[in-house]
């Protein structure tokens, strides 16, 4: 890929109403602090504020891309006793690999 | 490479499907640490094993196994042990466990289990019939799965007329007390965890003079999930230890970095480490207490020969009972 240009990515509407209809995952309360992803034992740059950005965003090729990250989540909550805006984070992760589950694995 | 995903998570659900737990084990090997305590079949208030305590020992040797293909061709091939399981349990054949770890893991629901008859609790057990409590399907998003072991288990303990149960880890205390309710319409199983029980019990007074020092290690799962913090800590100071915490503790807790190691062994060594060093910081070989059988395994390796890393119950025991 040539400097200055990056990946191409499309917003799924199809996703974004999956996400919103499954009443599972909720998000919106995050104001984008940024201290999960500071005490997070995992020290990884997506988990979980960025991958909660996308799945917000539809941006579903961004979150299959990191599939991998989506199950390092240790579901430690460590993230959530830390977070002022009361988001169920590991509650989220967890929607996020049950969407997987069923959509990607077919389990 | 990491290990394929969805063969490794298909497999245990594979399992949990056909086999009602995510690791077949011969049901002796659950059963058998009741053995000698005349602990009564069912009744109103059961102890619930979920069989963590007794997995870990197969689970250590299967990790083993998983680590060294995961970053191997080899690893490519979860596939087909996913395609035998079907016919056959290949957990079986893939993960032989060293006998003292079977014997250690044992040792330990049998320390609980007396510990409670000391205290002065009436208990029954459901032996063979008692079922996984499906923490690791619920973990791994696989919400059809562990619906089906869900209302399997609450169906088993209204079969069997059970109103209370005492568990022993705190993944099942978890499950069974906080998520089960969110899924099974009018759950009306009452669930404690046997610390909390003990913790409340007046019987249980020191009969040995044990002076030591012991480390605590929170449970994410207890001190987070179940705000089970005061506890650990009420019975360990009645049994006359005298409590170190480290750097993270109680609701900060570190994690030991278990939950992820059956599809990513290494990093969840990294992370088990880390949390070492927090108790090497405070403690020069000295003793550590862990509530959970997945931190107890994932510290005991993290940590090799220089920490006595043991669950809290064998601590008690040798404090309160003969
Ligand atoms: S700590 Fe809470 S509010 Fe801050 S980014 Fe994370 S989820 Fe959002
Ligand atoms: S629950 Fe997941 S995202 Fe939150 S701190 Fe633990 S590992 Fe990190």
């Amino acid at each position: 890929m040539s400097k200055g240009v990056t990946a191409m990515t499309k917003v799924n509407p199809d996703f974004i109403k999956k996400v919103a209809t499954s009443g599972e995952f909720n998000a919106t309360a995050c104001m984008n602090c940024g201290i999960c992803t500071a005490v997070c034992p995992m020290d990884i740059e997506l988990l979980p504020r960025k991958l909660f950005r996308y799945t917000l965003l539809g941006l579903e090729d961004k979150l299959l891309e990191n599939t991998n990250i989506i199950y390092q989540c240790l579901l430690c909550k460590m993230c959530e006793e830390n977070c002022t805006a009361d988001v169920h984070i590991a509650e989220n992760v967890r929607f996020l690999r049950s969407y997987i589950s069923k959509e990607v694995f077919k389990l | 490479m990491p290990l394929p995903i969805d063969d490794v998570i298909g497999l245990m659900i594979d399992n949990l499907k056909k086999r009602k737990t995510v690791f077949p084990i011969p049901y002796r090997r659950a059963t058998g640490w009741a053995d000698g305590l005349n602990i009564p079949e069912g009744g109103k208030t059961v102890i619930y094993t979920g069989s963590m305590y007794q997995l870990l020992p197969y689970m250590i040797a299967a990790v083993k196994n998983m680590e060294l293909v995961e970053d191997s061709f080899l690893g490519k091939f979860v596939f087909m042990g996913r395609f035998f399981n079907k016919m056959f349990n290949v957990s079986a054949f893939v993960s032989i466990p060293k006998k003292a770890d079977v014997k250690r893991y044992k040792q330990i629901v049998y320390n609980i289990a007396k510990l409670l008859k000391k205290a002065g609790v009436e208990f029954g057990y459901l032996y063979r019939k008692e079922l996984y409590a499906g923490t690791l399907a619920y973990d791994l998003g696989v919400d059809d799965a562990f619906r089906i072991q869900a209302k399997r288990v609450y169906n088993l303990l209204k079969e069997n007329g059970v109103s209370t149960v005492i568990t022993v880890d705190p993944h099942t205390t978890n499950i069974m007390r906080s998520v089960y309710p969110t899924i099974i319409d009018g759950y009306d199983i009452e669930v404690k965890s046997y610390l909390e029980v003990l913790a409340t019990s007046d019987n249980l007074q020191p009969l040995h003079s044990v002076e030591k020092e012991i480390t605590i290690h929170d449970s994410c799962v207890y001190a987070r999930h179940e705000s089970i913090i005061d506890e650990p800590r009420q019975l360990l100071k009645r049994a006359g230890y005298t409590i170190k915490e480290p750097k993270d503790n109680k609701a900060l807790t570190h994690c030991c970095g278990g939950p992820i190691e059956s599809i990513f062994p290494k990093m969840s060594h990294t992370i088990g480490k880390n949390r070492i060093q927090q108790f090497k910081d405070i403690t020069n070989g000295g003793a550590v207490a862990t509530m959970c059988p997945i931190c107890m395994a994932s510290l005991k390796k993290a940590s090799g020969d220089g920490l006595e890393i043991e669950d809290i119950s064998s601590f008690l025991v040798k404090a309160f009972c003969d």
